[in-house]
């Protein structure tokens, strides 16, 4: 242990000038330390789904699989009866996130497309989290009314005027502002909850760009979760969690309260259409879903999940 | 002669305590001396506690048995923007439960930052007979059921005030719930509801209410009801609309014009969702007495800002989107000479390439031409050095300076040098300023003038900036009153806060995150200072299951008199002696 606690005990600023010397030029030695230290290889439960939209990001290790995944959608065929298992082609690169190296531990972590930075600029903002610093609550005031603009021009009324013009334009530049129409107005994130464990989460749908990309980050959030509840000795509910997965049951489906109140199997609708409707998230157990929605039909005729 | 303090009556010591209602000066009072800790503390009305993790409210129950206001913030601030993960803490409801028993005279709660659920409010709408002022800013965690059960139960409800709080809204009822009889209310900010409310109830709570000075309305109010209302309360100081717009009307338009006239006492106006800019010429009658306006969320085009604002010559306060560009604040400057407070928000944070016309020069306008700018929060996409000492030369009233240059790391954009010098004038400039927050390139030298300038400094938000641990070293070596630091994605490591352990205990808190703080640090500092709680925030796992030098992703560090917590989710760890 050095003796880096120059200052315990004591007034900060009077013992600050006896140990600066000291202490800083220890700071070039510390950071040598850690940066030599070796790249830790963290095996992920690395939880993809495979198919279609999985990709992207950095691949991780896939211990598991094809096992234990959230399915959605296009997992099922359009008659159904049991949840199938698509071949999981996109798991075939095994890197390795590096979970420990210095200066790689950056607000990118969090967001679904993010990619590991080496001490690089963010471009933008765009894939930082909470970069700008303003309340995802306040943005989605503003789209929400790009939305409103748009619908206007659609009826014929409102003055074509620059700014509605502009926001048009970036309604239709993609990724950005295709934001779920949810009453609350906090478009961007919704609240995901996931059976069995009490904490809910949010997770930004304006970060994703298609189904399975969702179901990615998703898998990430929650089954690693589970992992480290479990480390530190987590209730026992969680361990028999993990070994059901481990045994490749897929135990899970993932499913969405639409603005009319009915649950529906995330999957069914063009992703676009999915986000102006989706009002929550709801990680159930496919023990509990009684009858999953069939594919390809009719929005009407649709048959709506019904929780136990 | 000696005299001891105790001759000195009490009853007058309390009189004069009367008269101080400062929590410093009172906290200050209760230093002197024994028996003056025990007047004061018999006689405070009013507690403030910036962490609710800081102390337990057993203790602050044994220390005032007599209080009527407590306010609570939960929360770090960078909550605000996602870097705190959900479930972290900040569960009010063990407070209301403990005060619920100790105060039944208890008038106001104000929270920030908290998670409150229907159960929390149901308790304090059973609780307090007398209950007054709710103030729920920034929360969640509850719906308009728990909103219900305020409003059936507070007989004497003054103000109920959401203010930017996320609600769960299963029904637009909850209104409805105000009794008939009931009419004290004096203030009502609902804005933040997503769903529409009985406008029926609205209005006659609006109508009953003669004291009803605050009303804040939802986007989901439209605009053709606002006239009706306003005409139910001419007596309004603040309002905010609904969402303004409709099909243009004409009788639609003056029946608004009409009513806004009759709003004599009018001072503050925000909402504006949706602007239809028809109907912005129906607020003219009370512009010149505004001193206050929110258009934070008013889509609309520099023009019809720019004509809006050159009418509120009284204007003190102004919120509004970077639409209003430089040429709409340069008419600000020129209209608007008690500007005290200017907010630029960005209408397009997440685009590559800027939207609008608004750069440095907006802002040295208004440092130009409003001599009383005492807080700016700016956000815009360039900066240099030149622009940021002309501001700091003319602004000396300067409290809060809040700059986010929208792209991390961005330079002075003609000398492509680091802002260093330009927020060095600032620091030194601004002598009594209280709040900062940084943005650009920016070295360890802007962090030397900052502890050698900033020593009122209160407040520092920090991202992407610094080059080693010499920065965070200047800052907490040097600036003497601060209280809340955050730090982001800044390269610091263990050194400069190991060296500076006991300044944290004269702070609040710090908050550090994507920087390079190893557990190693943590688990110390953890060791040796018991009145601080070290907490690791750490979604890869168990940071024991890392190296010791790894960093860690989040840490969060408060003094406390409570100890650790024991509320934690699974992805926060303390650091304390024991567990270590």
């Amino acid at each position: 242990m050095e003796g880096g606690l120059g200052s315990l005990g004591g007034c900060g600023g009077s013992s600050g000038a006896a140990t600066n010397d000291h202490t800083m030029s220890k700071v070039e030695v510390a950071e040598a330390e850690a940066s030599s230290y070796p790249v830790e290889a963290e095996l992920e439960l690395g939880l993809s789904l495979g198919g279609g939209g999985g990709g992207g990001g950095k691949g991780k290790a896939n211990a598991w699989g094809e096992r234990g995944r959230i399915l959605i959608a296009k997992d099922f065929p359009s008659v159904v009866s049991q949840p199938q298992r698509p071949n999981n082609n996109n798991n075939n690169n095994t890197s390795i996130s590096p979970a420990c190296v210095v200066g790689s531990v950056s607000g990118t972590k969090r967001a679904a497309d993010s990619v590991s930075h080496e001490g690089g600029s963010p471009t933008a903002g765009s894939q930082v989290v909470g970069w700008p610093p303003i309340r995802a609550y306040r943005m989605n005031s503003l789209v929400n009314q790009a939305k409103a603009a748009r619908s206007e021009e659609d009826k014929g009324i409102g003055e074509k005027d620059k700014s509605k013009d502009n926001l048009k334009k970036k309604i239709c530049n993609g990724n950005k502002i295709s934001a779920p129409g949810n009453e609350k107005g906090h478009l961007g994130f919704v609240k995901v909850n996931m059976d069995g464990i009490p904490i809910g989460r949010k997770v930004d749908l304006n970060a994703h760009a298609c189904y399975g990309r969702l179901a990615q980050a998703l898998e990430e959030m929650f089954f690693r979760s589970t992992t480290s509840l479990n480390s530190i000795g987590g209730e026992k509910q969680q361990v028999t969690k993990s070994s059901r997965l481990l045994d490749g049951s897929s135990e899970f489906v993932l499913t969405y309260e639409d603005k009319e109140g009915d649950w529906m199997l995330v999957g069914d609708v063009p992703w676009g259409m999915f986000l102006t409707s989706v009002k929550r998230l709801r990680i159930m157990r496919t023990s509990e879903v009684n009858g999953l929605a069939p594919r390809f039909q009719d929005r009407n005729e649709k048959q709506r999940i019904k929780p136990v | 002669m000696l005299r001891k303090a105790s001759s000195f009556p009490e009853e007058m010591l309390e009189h004069v305590l009367s008269f101080i209602t400062s929590d410093k000066d009172r906290n200050a009072v209760s230093l002197v001396c024994k028996s003056w800790y025990e007047i004061e503390r018999w006689c405070r009305k009013r507690i403030f506690v910036g962490n609710c993790y800081a102390v337990r409210p057993e203790m602050v129950i044994r220390r005032f048995p007599e209080l009527r206001s407590v306010e609570l913030k939960g929360k770090p601030h960078f909550a605000d923007f996602d870097l705190v993960p959900d479930g972290w803490g900040g569960c009010v409801y063990p407070w209301i439960a403990a005060l619920a028993t100790a105060y039944p005279l208890l008038e106001e709660i104000k929270l920030k930052r908290m998670v409150v659920s229907d159960e929390s409010l149901e308790v304090i709408a059973k609780s307090f007979k007398n209950f007054k002022v709710l103030v729920l800013s920034s929360c969640e965690g509850f719906s308009t059921d728990g909103l219900a059960a305020v409003a059936a139960n507070c007989r004497n409800l003054r103000g109920l005030d959401l203010r930017e709080s996320e609600v769960d809204d299963p029904s637009g009822q909850w209104l409805s719930r105000f009794p008939d009889s009931f009419t004290s209310l004096a203030s009502l900010n609902i804005s933040c509801l997503g769903a529409e409310v009985s406008f029926s109830a609205l209005e006659r709570l609006v109508g009953r209410c003669p004291d009803l000075k605050t009303l804040r309305l939802n986007h989901a109010v439209p605009l053709d009801k606002l006239a009706n209302l306003l005409r139910g309360a001419p007596q309004l100081v603040e309002l905010g609309t609904g969402a303004y717009s409709a099909e243009l009307q004409p009788d639609v338009f003056s029946n608004l014009a009409g009513a806004f006239s009759g709003c004599k006492e009018l001072r503050s106006l925000s909402g504006f969702w949706n602007v239809f800019p028809g109907y912005l010429p129906a607020v003219y009658p009370v512009c010149s007495g505004l001193t206050s306006l929110n258009l934070r969320d008013a889509n609309i085009q520099g023009a019809d800002l720019i004509k809006l604002v050159s009418q509120c010559r009284s204007l003190q306060r102004l919120w509004v989107l970077d639409h209003i560009e430089d040429i709409g604040l340069e008419a600000l400057a020129a209209c608007c000479k008690d500007l005290t407070e200017l907010r630029v928000f960005p209408s397009d944070p997440y685009g590559a390439e800027p939207n609008v016309s608004l750069t440095e020069r907006g802002l040295v306008s208004v440092s130009e031409g409003c001599p009383k700018l005492q807080s700016v929060l700016y956000f815009c996409r360039q900066m240099t050095n030149a622009a940021l000492v002309t501001i700091a030369k003319n602004s000396p009233r300067m409290t809060c300076f809040r700059l986010c240059i929208i792209e991390p790391r961005a330079p002075d954009y003609q000398t492509l040098q680091p802002l260093d010098l330009g927020f060095g004038a600032i620091v030194e400039n601004y002598k009594d300023l209280r709040r900062l927050s940084l943005s650009g390139l920016l070295t360890d030298r802007v962090f030397e003038y900052i502890g050698t300038y900033a020593k009122k400094l209160e407040m520092l938000s920090v991202a992407f900036a610094g080059d080693s641990d010499l920065g965070l070293h200047h800052v907490l070596s040097g600036c003497e009153k601060l209280c809340k630091l955050e730090i982001r994605d800044c390269p610091f490591g263990d050194n400069a806060l190991l060296a500076n352990a006991a300044k944290l205990e004269t702070m609040r808190s710090l908050w550090m995150s994507s920087c390079s703080v190893s557990f190693r640090a943590c688990k110390l500092l953890g060791q040796k200072m018991p009145r601080l709680n070290v907490e690791v925030i750490d979604e890869r796992g168990p940071p024991d299951l890392r190296p010791e030098n790894c960093p860690v992703e989040k840490l969060y560090i408060y003094r406390t008199i409570a100890g650790p917590r024991f509320d934690m989710p699974g992805f926060v760890w303390t650091m304390d002696g024991d567990s270590v």
